[in-house]
């Protein structure tokens, strides 16, 4: 009933009491428990040990500067700042305005659908569908315009058809409480299966040539692309939901535990449907955006684009059981995967060393933090252990 | 909390219900939805193309299923602990495409070597994926994301433009896929067998149960002595070692193997697993059910041609296929909580 | 509840720390730009020093390499400081635009390309031009707006007609046939099936052969190898197929030797003859066509040597030397013709290697 991953039924016909009791304990244990043996073990097993309680017990001494200094995040952006520096300094041109405008062009179909992303992600759910909306989307319009309509008909109906295909994702996840990674990877062959119905192996390309050089004009010497305005506004938007909203605070805690969200009077289900519905119309946006940037509508238009977002905001420290992750951290991840990936184009490094780096990067990226975790926790337990006891 | 999770965590493909009565079993069954639709399309589409059942048409049905089927069959062993293998593309193409080297460099090898070495292959990269998942304990749809692209990046780093034809292989291996037995094709008796052994072994030896009870609740299982870590470990070995396998067969059935060969395949299977009654969090489904549901996806799409139905279709109607799927196996998860609260009930 | 609380606070900084640090690698960036420009500007002029890159359909792919290898040699020969090949590792309609991009912000002199999408690299090429680089098209031609000259293969009507010629004699002038196609938006391709439609319906001599499917195999073995298979069975009386791509003619060999059609159901196309000699040998196939693919990238490097030498424009009627192949004239449309292609049949198949 209030558990719909589906699976949690089938396991705990009779234990929802008491998982939710044994959450909930794991959940207002404080940072400086002094019990980090019971908070070990009563830890299921998905969470693994990115889980946060753990994490937070461990920087017990921290201060708040230091924190910051060293979180995650600041990690992930020093890691993008040397990387650009090395980049500025070793490949020749890379430091130029004309680099800029290039590797935002590239980076923002990604940009933009990793914001919602990174919302559904912290909400403990995943979508998989998105680039299948935008191809759905391109599809559309393609169609749409070539039928004659005027583009800015066309462009409404777009976002339109992404806000539906995102509220039937809702509609199944949320209210119907069916797993988010098996109806997503439904609804990305589903998606895309419509895309081509609607366009079959057509292409539409005469978009109206004003719209088309508006998409890829700078704004004046800058280099930084004229659309990059709507998408800051974007990030701004989803940043401020996130960080500073109450439903944003309680999409931390529904991906930390349902059980507990439910509790302190969180409306799951809405707030994944309304999580679904932004990830459908963002996805439309960039699917207008990658139509009109390639003044290209064709069916297959980003296709495969839904791995290289989920890796981004991986990458930028989103954790994938929910509950963790920032809008800075996932913005330092996109650029930090588009950077490399332009740095090296421009080296003429070949495609194949982008995606071996990416692969590791990824792997690097949560393998990491849990070695480091599991030392910090080992030496924490050996304080523990050797302390005199009270 | 261990009290209650230990009662629950056996619970899973209770034995004891298949004696109750033959025909509720059968109804019952997880794959009988996808049986049912497998039965339904071949006989609308013989019906209406008779040369759909003729020798050939057969042969190519069940030749189109058998890579599938046996990375559907893997997949489903991960999936069951509640793990994902998304690199497992990425893994038949580097094996297709080592099987490719191999026959290059030693001509004169015999066609079981090869095969051992394939699946060997593929079960250390396997092994690569486990050891990242249990001993690193991370999460496994970030890990293997991450390895489907190394896997591909070694792949066409090792490749490059350099792809190895039908012509530079035994013309006795590229006769697997072409000689049959009783009217099937040799690599697809292969197929079935991987099933038949994977089915017994995971309904009939202790290791194989423990996997349905890691996937129903890890922190259970481990409570009750299952050996976690391992088990997984072994799940992710042998999904590489089949990955392996299929890539040699791969290698055998198609013209030609090169940098991006089985690329785009991850989500194919696992489509086929969660059609074939495998839930995606774990615990629940069969490897015959995933391998069914493997059958249903290839044959969907041979069936739409022969039937010259506007072949734009076929994704949309896999991607319906997966969503009915996912809906039947949330109804009967529910009517399974269901009954195991009342008989609980009446155990009070 | 106290890690969100905290967590917020973090958020807080780390934008703030964002926007530094952004703001620092911009001005950083910036600092670095006004020297390197001043550097470029001399170095990439017309003092001789020039660069010609190739950016093929997809990396990794036999025929490109052996397209590609052409293009090394003629880029040598007439005279390029470098040449380069970059390039996608999946042939989509958008993944070459940054190659250009980054190839435009190199100074690049020379573009040469073989486009996946006759307009999705339109914009980006516009771009390479306004900075001054040369576009040179080969292999699958871009829109004509956004491209100086296109390198093709051969008059796309001869190789149409070659095709039908081949298949019609294999038939026996009758019966069903089919075209197995690479992409659904690959321009050459459809350009030569446009052809070879008029031409089975005008030309008296095709008047009981009949085309009855197109289908595409996305010059993927594995899809087009089923793709064959369901043609086959769809069209029980399908009597030859036309596969006018390397990937899809060896894909439907491999399928029909392998089953019970072989030698009952004719096969001819494009084809690279490595690939296909099993095949011939082994009578599945009996004769099929190809040019030499290493002469198109070998006439496209001189092209683009004559273009960013400023000796021809792109105008119809210019001419240039194309090294040891002679001299090529600009035709209509700004097309240049590389060569009559080659039939390939069990007598002479051994003489070819590529």
């Amino acid at each position: 009933m209030s558990d719909p991953t589906g699976s949690g039924t089938i396991v705990h016909p009779d234990g929802e009491p008491s998982e939710t009791a044994a959450k909930g304990r794991r959940m207002t244990a404080s940072p400086g428990s002094t019990r980090p043996g019971t908070e070990k073990r009563q830890k299921p097993g998905r969470r693994g040990a990115a889980d946060t309680s753990t994490v937070l017990a461990v920087p017990k001494g921290r201060t708040g500067a230091a924190r910051i200094l060293l979180g995650r995040d600041a990690v992930m952006i020093y890691v993008l700042l040397v990387v650009v520096l090395y980049a500025c300094i070793v490949i020749p041109r890379f430091a130029s305005p004309v680099t800029v405008g290039f590797l935002l062009l590239d980076v923002i179909p990604t940009l933009l659908i990793a914001l919602p992303m990174t919302l559904v992600i912290i909400s403990g759910e995943i979508d998989l569908s998105v680039a299948s909306i935008a191809g759905l989307t391109s599809a559309l319009m393609g169609v749409l315009w070539q039928g004659g309509m005027p583009i800015a008909l066309v462009l409404v109906i777009c976002v339109l058809a992404g806000l539906v295909a995102g509220a039937f994702n809702g509609v199944l996840i949320a209210y119907l409480g069916l797993p988010s990674l098996a109806v997503t990877i439904g609804t990305l062959a589903l998606f895309r299966g419509l895309a081509l119905v609607v366009i079959g192996d057509n292409a539409v390309a005469n978009f109206p040539p004003g719209l088309t050089a508006f998409f890829t004009s700078k704004i004046g010497g800058t280099g930084i692309p004229t659309v990059m305005v709507g998408v800051v506004v974007l990030i701004v938007a989803f940043a401020i939901v996130l960080h500073f909203t109450p439903f944003g605070r309680g999409l931390f805690a529904l991906g930390y535990s349902k059980e507990a969200a439910t509790f302190v009077g969180i409306d799951v289900a809405r707030s994944k449907f309304l999580l679904y519905l932004a990830t459908g119309t963002v996805s439309a946006l960039a699917g207008i955006y990658w139509t009109l940037r390639y003044s290209s509508a064709r069916s297959d238009n980003a296709s495969g684009l839904e791995l290289a977002v989920i890796a981004a905001v991986l990458l930028g420290g989103v954790s994938i059981f929910g509950g963790k992750g920032s809008i800075p951290g996932v913005l330092a991840g996109v650029l930090l995967i588009g950077t490399i990936n332009y740095a090296l184009k421009l080296d003429r490094v070949s495609e194949v060393v982008l995606i071996i780096v990416t692969g590791s990067l990824l792997i690097i990226s949560v393998v990491a933090p849990n070695v480091a975790a599991a030392i910090k926790q080992a030496r924490h337990s050996r304080r523990v252990r050797s302390a005199p006891l009270p | 909390m261990s009290l209650d999770s230990k009662s629950a965590a056996p619970a899973h493909p209770a034995p004891g219900h298949q004696r109750r009565s033959a025909l509720g079993s059968v109804l019952k069954l997880r794959e009988l939805p996808v049986i049912l639709a497998l039965v339904i399309l071949v006989t609308v589409t013989a019906a209406l193309n008779p040369l759909f059942l003729s020798e050939q048409g057969i042969k190519d049905l069940l030749l189109n299923a058998t890579i599938l089927m046996i990375l559907a069959v893997g997949q489903t062993l991960v999936i069951i602990t509640r793990n994902i293998d998304l690199s497992v593309g990425s893994i038949l193409g580097l094996v297709a495409f080592g099987t490719g080297s191999v026959f290059v460099a030693a001509p004169n090898l015999p066609i079981i070597a090869v095969f051992g070495i394939g699946i060997l292959f593929g079960a250390v990269l396997g092994a690569v994926n486990g050891l990242l998942i249990t001993v690193a304990k991370v999460p496994a749809l970030v890990i293997t994301l991450g390895t489907l692209y190394i896997f591909r990046g070694i792949n066409n780093a090792w490749a490059g433009g350099t792809q190895y034809f039908a012509g530079d292989r035994p013309e006795a291996f590229g006769n697997l896929s072409v000689d049959t037995i009783l009217g099937f094709p040799v690599i697809t008796l292969i197929a079935v067998v991987v099933v038949a052994i994977v089915a017994v072994y995971m309904l009939g030896t202790r290791p194989g149960r423990d996997l349905y009870a890691i996937g129903s609740d890890p922190e259970a299982a481990r409570l009750f002595g299952i050996p976690v870590t391992r088990r997984v470990l072994m799940a992710f070995v042998v999904n590489g070692a089949l990955a392996g396998l299929a890539g040699v067969l791969y290698a055998s059935r198609f013209n030609s193997v090169g940098a991006t060969t089985g690329s785009g395949l991850e989500l194919d299977v696992v489509a086929a697993a969660v059609v074939g009654g495998v839930a995606i969090f774990g615990g629940s489904g069969t490897v015959v059910g995933a391998a069914i549901g493997a059958l249903l996806l290839t044959t969907i799409t041979s069936a739409l041609t022969a039937l010259r139905v506007d072949k734009f279709w076929q994704q949309a109607i896999v991607g319906i296929l997966i969503l009915a799927a996912v809906v039947i196996d949330r109804i009967a998860g529910v009517r399974a909580a269901r009954k195991l609260r009342i008989a609980e009930a009446r155990n009070v | 509840m106290r890690f969100i609380s905290s967590g917020s606070t973090g958020r807080r900084a780390a934008f703030a720390a964002l926007a530094t640090s952004a703001a620092l690698v911009l001005s950083a960036c910036g600092g670095g730009a006004a020297s390197e420009g001043g550097d470029s500007e001399g170095g990439s002029g017309s003092d001789g020093e020039q660069t010609i890159t190739f950016i093929p359909k997809q990396l990794n792919n036999p025929y490109t390499d052996v397209v590609l290898g052409g293009g090394e040699d003629g880029a040598t020969e007439a005279g390029f400081a470098s040449s380069e090949v970059v390039g996608p590792l999946d042939a989509s309609a958008s993944s070459q635009v940054s190659f250009i991009n980054a190839e435009t912000q190199r100074g690049t002199n020379v573009i040469v390309i073989a486009a996946n999408d006759p307009d999705a690299v339109g914009p980006a090429l516009e771009e390479a031009r306004t900075a001054g680089a040369k576009i040179v098209a080969f292999d699958s031609d871009t829109n004509p707006d956004y491209r100086d000259l296109f390198v093709s293969q051969v008059n796309a009507k001869d190789v149409a007609l070659i095709q039908l010629e081949l298949i019609s004699e294999q038939i026996g002038g009758e019966g069903e046939i089919a075209i197995l196609s690479a992409t659904a938006n690959a321009t050459n391709q459809n350009e030569w099936i446009k052809f070879m439609e008029e031409e089975l319906a005008s030309n008296p001599d095709y008047a009981n052969i009949e085309l009855v499917a197109k289908v595409y195999g996305d010059d993927d073995d594995t899809k087009s190898f089923q793709e064959a298979q369901g043609l086959l069975q769809a069209y029980p009386d399908l009597k030859g197929i036309i596969s006018p791509t390397t990937v899809g003619i060896a894909a439907t060999a491999r399928y029909l030797s392998t089953s019970e059609y072989k030698g009952k159901v004719a096969l001819t196309g494009l084809g690279l003859p490595n690939e296909m000699r099993p095949f011939v040998k082994d009578g599945t196939v009996s004769e099929f066509a190809l040019w030499d693919p290493a002469q198109l990238g070998y006439v496209a490097a001189f092209a683009g040597k004559a273009l960013a030498d400023g000796t021809i424009t792109g105008e119809v009627g210019d001419t240039f030397e194309a090294g040891e192949l002679g001299e090529r004239e600009i035709g209509d449309g700004g097309i240049v013709l590389v060569g009559p292609p080659t039939q390939f049949n069990a007598e002479n198949i051994d003489d070819y290697d590529f």
